[in-house]
């Protein structure tokens, strides 16, 4: 059986990970896109993104002050058995995280602004559980998290559709990222949830930023032609490279509706996760 | 490159032009949403305020500050020092600016017509502002440059809400605003 500390450890290690290394495949797109700038404002932003990619990383230091707010997706295999609760297990791991990488206390009750101080509180973290694909039957788990800053949650969208309005997407989606300027920390990578419902599209929108920036569609790499030839830029100081990705995902959704989320995310993408077996 | 000493003085504040690459170097005082929300009640209260707006740098940011006793005679540690978004403090900071002579804003993300209206203002007044633009997501490779931190004021709201006077050493970073005005952010800062 997976024990409590082996889940606690496991979050410590993915907390430590996403918020000190950036994806390597985030980082060659940032490479690319310097090379590819003519502007001088647009390649100092460029470079100090890369210098600061480096340090974090060989000093283990986090990337950004704004060490965000954790969202966690458990996955569980079918045959997986355990005698304490997963979400116990995170909320320790968390507290650990918080001094040992450590983590700013980013969370605050949402009327009276007051910050709990350590990461935690009502509804916090966000835990999404489902079935593990893939490998349904060993006894194992996936934790998977994202630490997401508010610069780029705060202009995230979400529009009910017509379901004649289908054509009007790419629009959209580009309006959203072009009404964000230079607020979410550009280049972006643009994560969009269509379908499923209201809540399930802002889901998907958002765990669609773990997949690969370097893997995109046609209908993404339109999107993406689309929003860059807006010239927001890095920082929003103008340039050719307001986002590195556009990611979609879609889920089949009722007849009379078209549910389209879009989480904008910045650059600084922390993600990590990892398969946690018995031993 | 020019190089820039705070705190600042009027005739070096006046000489840089949109999109000049600035070396900042001395006191900045960080400051983000409820900072400016007292600020602006002391200003408007006629109340002193603990440290002086004038000739300073308000750095809009929440840093990442470790306390560690052997680490600085006070026992902080800057971990990392990035810009946040400068937009939320549109509103507070053109209140602010009517209170100062001389000032620099810096942060991510440009600020509103209002603000860069606000600025052109105090140089008609004769006075200069600027608001210079940090790499955001930058925070580890921004607190190499924090060499110092000096104190600390309005501890109660909290670490990142804080004003954290920090002392800086090469910071590099980019006019986004000159005192006439003039704004990297047109095409990209819609905001009021």
């Amino acid at each position: 059986m997976v024990r409590y500390r082996d889940v606690v450890d496991s979050v410590v290690e993915l907390l430590e990970i996403a918020e000190t290394s950036l994806d390597p495949d985030i980082t060659t797109l940032l490479e690319k896109a310097y090379e590819n700038e003519d502007s001088e404002i647009a390649r100092f932003n460029l470079r100090n993104i890369l210098d600061n990619v480096k340090i974090a990383k060989a000093e283990k230091l986090p990337i950004c002050q704004d060490t965000g707010i954790p969202v966690f997706y458990v996955e569980i295999a079918q045959n997986f058995k355990l005698d304490f609760s997963i979400r116990d297990a995170i909320r320790e791991g968390i507290l650990i995280a918080n001094e040992e990488i450590p983590l700013r206390p980013c969370t605050v009750h949402p009327l009276s602004r007051e910050n709990s101080g350590n990461n935690l509180g009502e509804h916090l973290p966000l835990i999404y559980f489902d079935c593990l694909e893939g490998n349904q039957l060993s006894n194992s788990i996936r934790i998977s998290v994202m630490t997401k800053g508010a610069g780029s949650e705060n202009v995230s969208s979400l529009k009910m559709f017509l379901p004649s309005q289908v054509e009007e997407i790419p629009d959209y989606v580009t309006e959203v990222v072009k009404k964000a300027g230079g607020k979410p920390c550009p280049p972006v990578i643009v994560g969009v949830g269509i379908g499923t419902t209201f809540d399930g599209s802002a889901m998907l929108a958002k765990k669609v930023l773990f997949k690969s920036v370097l893997e995109m569609n046609d209908y993404e790499r339109k999107i993406l032609k689309k929003i860059n030839g807006l010239g927001i830029g890095p920082m929003g100081m103008g340039g050719k490279t307001t986002a590195l990705a556009v990611l979609t995902e879609i889920g089949h959704c009722h007849t009379a509706s078209l549910p389209v989320a879009v989480n904008i995310q910045c650059w600084a993408s922390r993600k990590a996760s990892m398969e946690v077996n018995d031993v | 490159m020019f190089k820039l000493e705070s705190p600042l003085d009027k005739n070096s504040l006046l000489r840089l032009k949109v999109g000049d690459v600035v070396q900042l170097s001395g006191i900045v005082l960080t400051a983000r949403d409820k900072a400016h929300l007292r600020i602006i009640e002391h200003l408007r209260g006629g109340r002193e305020l603990p440290f002086e707006l004038n000739k300073a740098v308000v750095y809009h940011c929440g840093p990442l500050i470790k306390r560690d006793d052997n680490f600085s005679l006070n026992g902080w540690k800057v971990i990392a020092a990035g810009p946040t978004t400068s937009a939320r403090m549109n509103e507070c900071t053109v209140e602010l600016l009517d209170h100062v002579e001389s000032i620099a804003i810096m942060g991510k993300g440009g600020m509103g017509k209002s603000v860069v209206k606000a600025i052109s203002n105090i140089g008609e007044k004769g006075g200069a502002a600027v608001y210079l633009a940090v790499t955001g997501g930058t925070g580890a490779l921004i607190a190499k440059s924090v060499k110092n931190v000096k104190t600390v004021y309005w501890e109660d709201l909290g670490m990142a809400e804080a004003v954290w006077v920090f002392e800086l050493e090469n910071l590099n970073c980019i006019v986004g605003i000159d005192s006439r005005g003039n704004s990297l952010y047109s095409l990209s800062n819609s905001d009021k």
